[in-house]
């Protein structure tokens, strides 16, 4: 049976409006005045909530998302090999990279033959849904739980391979 | 005049000058605190302990930031602007009794920088002179938004003062005088024997009192009534133009006034000094300890009455100027003038007929 659109309420609290005359009690305003003084100085001893960032901070989600990170393999090396797939998949084309081969004597710094000599996210314009994550085919790229660092200069959001490769005493085993 | 006098009326007045600074420096850190309290946050916490040093803090960048005067004609009323508000605010002061008489090396030291018997005329008058620091301040600032947020607080000031020396004036026809001290000791102690009702006038004038705190609300700019300065609606009012410490001094000033109003209300309506058993402490304790006692009592009650200024600026919105006009015109004016006749009918009935 169909409702008349009037009558419906998705959340169930709906008020019809009145437009009835006030009485000369409300239209005192001082009980309306001094309930809503009430509503400050119960707030006023409440507990705040308030977390003091520096000292003290908010818990993450175990899936959060955050700056990112280029990893290195159980030897060292660059796992990344500059295939792409991670700026293709980015819908915020935030990442560029130029890609360079491998030289002779270079294999305890990158895993295969081709690596990103370069790899650059602009941060303002990432919006960290890691889909880089999920396209990258060597387990290259992961999100963090770092935050991206405040700056003053646009510039200073362009995160080349010195802020995004993973130093090489953190590397896994 | 013998020194000793000059002496001491030069002590208590800048005693009295380093209080009321003290005050207005810290109210200016309280708000802030009040305001965060009542929004569930901790405030101001970084300078120093609780942030106790932010006032200072906010001192120093008034102080720095750039003095910037706009191109106007009348650089020296744009400087005389902030310096009258000041003033006017800091003057009033020294009509407050803060005090009954100390006993101190063979003298008595009566806590109160002048007791002229026209106190409340006197602060009265020098409020309205208040009007005068804002309306050349915006005036003088050569800028259109300035001059409206000026006409803005004029007006409102003048509008409320009416229905504020209407509704005093039923204060002083049961007191029959206008001298403050004079007004402090009659609410002497807390219950009146001879009357048998509690002395403070509050209790003998609740109306007139209910109407002084409104418009004191009006008269000191502070919400409900802050139309002048609504910063979220005009583009900063008579102060537009101001920056560095010109803009502290009106935004100080605009504390000072509140602390003074808060004593005043205080001394006239809530008993001033005095406090229940004030007669007991005398004897048993000593005539010294209780008149400083008193002075604590005040203070307290004074700063209870800061906390109320700012309770109800975090509670209650904004008025729209035309309500604002209404309540003044329309509603505070004929209910201080009914509460005149009430009190003369009240008045004489007990000359008459005993009642």
């Amino acid at each position: 049976m169909a409702t008349d659109i009037k009558s419906m309420s998705l959340s169930g609290r709906k008020i019809d409006v009145s437009e009835k005359e006030m009485t000369f009690k409300e239209k005192m305003y001082v009980f309306a005045i001094a309930k809503g003084m009430g509503i400050t100085l119960r707030h006023f001893f409440k507990p705040k909530v308030t977390i003091m960032y520096p000292e003290q901070k908010r818990e993450f989600s175990p899936v959060y998302r955050g700056r990112h990170i280029l990893m290195r393999d159980e030897n060292g090396a660059e796992r990344c090999t500059a295939c792409g797939l991670c700026a293709l998949a980015c819908p915020a084309e935030a990442i560029t990279m130029t890609s360079a081969e491998r030289k002779k004597g270079e294999e305890n710094l990158y895993r295969e033959e081709k690596y990103a000599s370069v790899y650059e996210i602009n941060m303002l314009r990432c919006i960290f849904c890691g889909l880089c994550e999920e396209a990258c085919p060597k387990e290259a790229i992961f999100l963090t739980e770092d935050m991206v660092s405040s700056d003053f200069k646009r510039e200073g959001f362009i995160y080349g391979k010195d802020k995004l490769v993973m130093p090489l005493e953190d590397k896994i085993h | 005049m013998d020194v000793a006098l000059f002496i001491e009326k030069f002590a208590i007045i800048l005693i009295v000058f380093g209080i009321t600074m003290f005050i207005a420096l810290y109210s200016t850190f309280a708000e802030r605190k009040v305001a965060a309290f009542m929004q569930d946050r901790p405030g101001p916490n970084r300078a120093g302990w609780g942030g106790i040093f932010q006032p200072l803090a906010d001192g120093v960048k008034m102080f720095t930031k750039e003095d910037f005067i706009p191109n106007t004609p009348n650089k020296f009323l744009f400087i005389l602007g902030p310096g009258l508000f000041i003033v006017t605010a800091l003057m009033t002061s020294a009509v407050v009794p803060w005090g009954g008489t100390l006993h101190l090396f063979g003298r008595d030291i009566s806590l109160q920088a002048a007791d002229i018997n026209l106190a409340i005329l006197f602060v009265f008058g020098v409020v309205s002179i208040g009007v005068y620091g804002i309306m050349i301040g915006g005036w003088a600032s050569n800028n259109k938004y300035s001059l409206l947020g000026a006409v803005r607080a004029s007006s409102q000031m003048i509008s409320y003062e009416i229905a504020m020396g209407l509704s005093i004036i039923a204060v002083l026809m049961m007191t029959g005088s206008l001298s403050l001290r004079t007004i402090a000791e009659q609410q002497h102690g807390f219950f009146d024997w001879g009357q048998h009702w509690l002395s403070w006038n509050v209790f003998k004038q609740p109306l007139a009192f209910f109407i002084f705190l409104i418009c004191a609300f009006a008269e000191t700019n502070r919400t409900p009534f802050d139309l002048p300065e609504c910063e979220s609606e005009l583009v900063g009012g008579y102060h537009t133009e101001y920056s560095s410490m010109k803009l502290g001094f009106y935004l100080f000033a605009e504390y000072i006034n509140m602390f003074i109003s808060s004593a005043i209300i205080a001394t006239v309506f809530f008993g001033g000094y005095n406090y229940p058993g004030m007669d007991g402490v005398a004897t048993h304790i000593g005539p010294n300890i209780a008149v400083l006692l008193g002075v604590a009592v005040l203070f307290a009650k004074t700063l209870f009455f800061i906390f109320f200024y700012m309770w109800v600026r975090w509670t209650v919105p904004r008025f729209r100027y035309d309500q604002l006009m209404n309540l003044g015109w329309k509603v505070l004016f004929p209910l201080s003038i009914v509460n005149i006749v009430l009190t003369a009918v009240v008045i004489l009935g007990r000359q008459y007929f005993n009642f």
